[in-house]
């Protein structure tokens, strides 16, 4: 049975449902302020875990809701646009040629939830890596700080810092390898 | 600059590579070394395959002064219940 560990949601999470979250929102200041509200309703509904879903899964629920509500809140203030539909003949209802059509939009669902996997499997192999090493590599690799701003933020060498990448690229390698290519 | 040199610089020069960060003539000798060496060649191809799984991916991370301010808040809300 899961059990909530709050102390760690952040170190554990916050990164995965921010995330989620920008993929679909696509703004980091909004992606920001839904993480932190997640977060907090969480801990304030945390009574209601059942221990059923891991504590993911069940953050993730919250999160929806969250995003959910931000674009209710987005919507009622632009008014609602209303479409109305209507076919032109009774015997061709629902037997317009685009129904026929596979939707396009399911591939992209698709590629959105593989996505979603292999952001969750970076995620995990980021933090089998030693501190110093996941953060140096997330800077230059994920955020895409240059080697010099990298070194005076943590006073080592231009060579330093490559072993470090050297390491850190090749544990994600062999990590990626087991969690995700196979 | 040099012609021909160690696996293991070949490997740091394959990684700078990954980030552009080679001039033209550094990934000409890189690619002269791969070449000639498949143990080089294999750690190259599996560098790449790392730059695009990633780049693939589109893989933001929440900035670490807003998991900070994160953490206060929830903190704060944590201690909140504690002492109503």
């Amino acid at each position: 049975m899961e059990t909530l560990n709050p102390e760690k949601w952040i170190d554990n999470y916050a990164d995965y449902l921010y995330n989620y979250t920008i993929v679909r929102v696509n703004d980091h200041i909004v992606a920001q302020e839904i993480v932190s509200e997640t977060l907090l309703a969480a801990w304030r509904a945390r009574k209601n875990f059942k221990g059923e879903a891991t504590e993911r899964t069940w953050l993730t629920a919250i999160l929806k809701r969250k995003i959910i509500d931000h674009y209710r809140k987005v919507n009622s203030a632009k008014g609602q646009a209303e479409i109305s539909m209507s076919y032109p003949s009774p015997e061709m209802e629902g037997d317009w040629l685009e129904e026929n059509i596979a939707d396009s939009q399911n591939r992209n669902i698709e590629d959105m939830l593989e996505n979603e996997e292999l952001r969750l499997a970076i995620l995990k192999c980021l933090k089998q890596l030693p501190e110093k090493q996941a953060e140096i590599f997330r800077m230059k690799t994920i955020e895409g700080i240059d080697t010099e701003t990298i070194c005076k933020e943590h006073q080592i060498t231009p060579s330093n810092l490559w072993v470090i990448i050297h390491r850190a690229r090749k544990s994600m390698s062999a990590c990626l390898e087991k969690n995700w290519f196979n | 600059m040099k012609f021909c040199f160690k696996c293991n610089e070949a490997n740091h020069q394959c990684d700078k590579h990954q980030y552009d960060e080679l001039h033209f003539f550094e990934v000409l000798v890189m690619k002269i070394h791969l070449f000639l060496c498949r143990r080089c060649r294999e750690y190259s191809k599996r560098n790449k395959r790392l730059t695009d799984t990633l780049s693939s991916a589109n893989l933001h991370l929440l900035p670490e002064e807003e998991k900070t301010k994160l953490k206060n808040k929830l903190k704060a809300e944590m201690r909140k219940d504690a002492h109503p």
